[in-house]
């Protein structure tokens, strides 16, 4: 099966490529079955390779697969190979087949836009570029799609580009990816600089033997790159594009935004685990960085009026914790999360999507209401998506996912109780803004009519989805009950296993609290937002809640922060250069010459006299000088 | 017969060639101009000619010969030009045809 292996990425590719050359001139239906179809094909394949490679395993747990060197530069010479182990089937399984629901579902929610065959051309594109990132041999393979991935996400959230706001959306996500690629460009640099090669598997064989641990210059490259996963995944610092990256359609918020690249970053720090082991600082950082994401992005989506915002912020909150999770050393964990969350944070996004459209692009939750009865398919499937983020014990599966993070933040070599706080409390969060999100859209009294219901090409992707949300959990149980550990197993190859702390804990205990809270804040908005809304609106009038409220709503003022510091002085600058200061040079060269040339063409004045003249003290002058030397 | 000092006779030419000057920028009809160049070139030759006879070489001579065809041709050429000016212009005056300024 492995010489099916390149079928994955083409298949996309050939889709979009078909699409740019000749979508404008196929019908709706052909496009449709172009799009859909390339990355449906390419889910099967995946599903047949991955059933060979899980039966049949061969040999040291990986697949490659030569296609052609890319090019030949003295001792230089990265190769087109695709690299196949249980952490990129994780991820090509979650793509591919997230990736086909997904193209399943816009075409029933872009059946009416008129770029129709556009939209399929970047999202076939993004898919490729993904997989490329994923499948990539060598780091600079994966740059490639790293790059390809930011480029399609640029023209997808910039889609409906006849709005000023989303071309702006667009550009600050790009900017902003732009400043952590950058960094790991530059990592990438440091890296051919120590080992002569970008080979994943080169690089990692030999960094332990090259670095001691805790050296500088290992740290020195996590760090870069983490600063390139953190602006992919949109953390902290570089968190703030996402929100703003809702301006795209729903399926690519739900495809790009939620399911696959902003866990790009994840996938780029499991892969590359041994440079982060080298170095316990940067490993710190990366656990602390996660742990302080989610708790601030938890706070920002409580306060949010745009559903899809709230999905933004919990997003980068999620992320977060996998984040964490990388930190402290439990990768399985983290990648775990990363599935369980594509399946939900897809589900939740598309839900959203349906949503919306029924309501006449109403995106304000608090103009929604009323729909649990009228649109009962999205109802359930939005249900159980919310049960999932919310990490509701023991039926959903995004219970077993957290609730290993959970106990590893505090538990693993790395944890630490303050990073296991922070955890909590975000878990805590996550339960109260979704439980809002939920009475919002779906309770309380009917405010927007609702249009048309979403179609049968919309509600089947949610349902699977749904389904995934729901059971996808079991793979995986605690090691107290059940110890049904099918998904790190399988990791297992990949990534070590996660090494706990010295002091003794019991699990039972950090569940139990894990649960206790997720339901406390379940029933505290419940308790705001159902029972007693009139609480709350007696809060609102009070001043320093209300500035907290708006605080959190700008997402902590970093927007704010990062106009003030950079974007003014900058914008400002480029004011002041309007018109080139370096080219005021070159102005004043021809400008000096124009004077000097009308100055001279006064002598021209016609008059012979003058000329006589100037012969003659030119002769005489000439006469002198010699007679004088 | 008194030999006249080389001296004397390049006096003559430098004085007869200052007059030529004076005459080209002070005259105001272009005639007038054109003999003064004449007289520039004759005090040219003038000297030519009191320099080979100093070193009693022939090549003084050779030299106003030549500038005495120079001068014919010159002549004939300079004073075609001044009936064309005075075809186009009616005037000959040297102050009003100024009209070749930048």
């Amino acid at each position: 099966m492995d010489n099916l292996l390149w079928l994955i990425p083409a298949l996309p590719l050939v889709g979009a490529m078909l699409l740019i050359l000749i979508g404008n001139l196929l019908p709706k239906t052909y496009v449709a079955i172009i799009g859909v179809g390339s990355i449906t094909i390419s889910a099967i394949v995946v599903l047949l390779t991955g059933y060979s490679f899980l039966s049949s395993p061969p040999e040291g747990g990986q697949l490659t697969q030569t296609l052609w060197v890319w090019f030949e530069v003295a001792n230089f010479k990265p190769e087109i190979t695709l690299y196949l182990d249980s952490l990129s089937l994780v991820f090509i399984f979650v793509i591919t087949f997230i990736g086909a629901l997904i193209h399943i579902y816009s075409a029933g929610f872009m059946a009416e836009d008129k770029d129709y065959s556009r939209f399929f051309a970047c999202m076939n594109l993004f898919v490729f570029s993904m997989l490329i990132l994923v499948l990539a041999d060598n780091l600079l393979l994966l740059y490639l799609g790293w790059e390809g991935v930011g480029l399609c996400s640029y023209l997808l959230i910039g889609f409906w580009h006849e709005s000023h706001a989303n071309g702006y959306a667009a550009r600050k996500a790009f900017i902003i990816t732009r400043i952590g690629d950058t960094a790991m460009a530059i990592g990438l640099f440091i890296l051919f600089y120590q080992f002569g090669t970008l080979s994943i598997n080169g690089i990692l064989q030999s960094a332990p033997n090259l670095w001691p641990v805790g050296s500088a210059i290992a740290t020195a490259t996590a760090l870069l790159l983490l600063a390139g996963g953190a602006g992919k995944s949109a953390q902290l610092p570089l968190q703030t594009w996402l929100p703003d990256a809702m301006a795209g359609p729903s399926p690519v918020s739900a495809l790009i935004h939620a399911a696959t690249m902003v866990t790009a970053g994840v996938y780029l720090i499991a892969r590359m685990h041994v440079i982060f082991e080298l170095s316990p600082a940067a490993q710190m950082t990366v656990a602390v960085i996660g742990a302080a994401t989610l708790f601030i992005a938890g706070f920002s989506a409580l306060t949010q009026h745009d559903i899809k915002r709230v999905l933004a912020y919990s997003t980068i909150s999620q992320i977060g914790y996998m984040f964490l999770a990388l930190g402290v050393g439990a990768y399985s964990a983290a990648i775990f999360h990363f599935m369980i969350h594509a399946f939900f944070k897809a589900l939740l996004f598309l839900a959203a999507g349906a949503v919306i459209e029924a309501l006449h692009h109403e995106h304000s939750m608090f103009r929604m209401g009323g729909l649990k009865d009228k649109l009962p398919v999205v109802f359930w499937t939005f249900l159980i998506g919310c049960a999932s983020l919310a990490a509701l014990p023991l039926i959903s599966s995004g219970f077993y996912s957290k609730d290993q993070i959970l106990w590893y933040s505090w538990a693993a070599e790395g944890g630490d109780a303050i990073l296991w706080v922070l955890a909590l409390s975000g878990a805590f969060i996550t339960a109260a803004y979704t439980t809002r999100m939920m009475i919002l859209t779906f309770w309380g009294e009917s405010k927007t009519e609702i249009g048309h219901k979403p179609g049968k090409l919309m509600t089947i992707p949610l349902v699977v989805l749904a389904f995934f949300a729901l059971f996808a959990g079991f793979i995986e149980l605690p090691h107290n009950f059940g110890h049904f550990t099918l998904f790190s197993d399988l990791l297992h190859p990949v990534l070590p296993e996660t090494r706990l702390g010295e002091s003794e804990t019991n699990e039972w205990i950090f569940q139990l609290v894990a649960a206790t809270v997720t339901l406390g804040g379940i029933s505290l908005a419940y308790y705001f937002y159902y029972k007693q809304p009139q609480r709350l609106s007696n809060l609102r009038s009070s001043g320093a809640f209300n500035r907290i409220y708006d605080f959190w709503l700008s997402g902590w003022g970093f927007d704010k922060i990062y106009d003030t510091l950079i974007v003014k002085p900058v914008v400002y600058l480029a004011n002041i250069n309007r018109r080139d200061i370096i080219d005021q040079i070159y102005n004043a060269i021809t400008s000096g010459t124009t004077a000097l040339y009308r100055l001279l063409s006064f002598t021209q004045s016609g008059s012979l006299r003058w000329y006589v003249m100037g012969l003659i003290v030119g002769a005489i002058l000439i006469l002198t000088i010699q007679i004088m030397l | 017969m008194n030999a006249i000092s080389t001296n004397m006779v390049m006096l003559l030419a430098a004085i007869l060639f200052i007059l030529g000057i004076a005459g080209v920028v002070v005259r105001k009809n272009i005639i007038f101009m054109l003999l003064s160049v004449e007289i520039m070139l004759n005090a040219a030759g003038l000297a030519f000619v009191a320099a080979g006879a100093r070193w009693a070489q022939a090549d003084g001579q050779v030299m106003f010969i030549f500038i005495l065809a120079m001068a014919a041709a010159e002549v004939s050429v300079g004073l075609a030009l001044i009936l064309q000016v005075y075809h186009q212009h009616k005037s000959l005056d040297i102050d009003k045809l100024r009209e070749m300024n930048g």
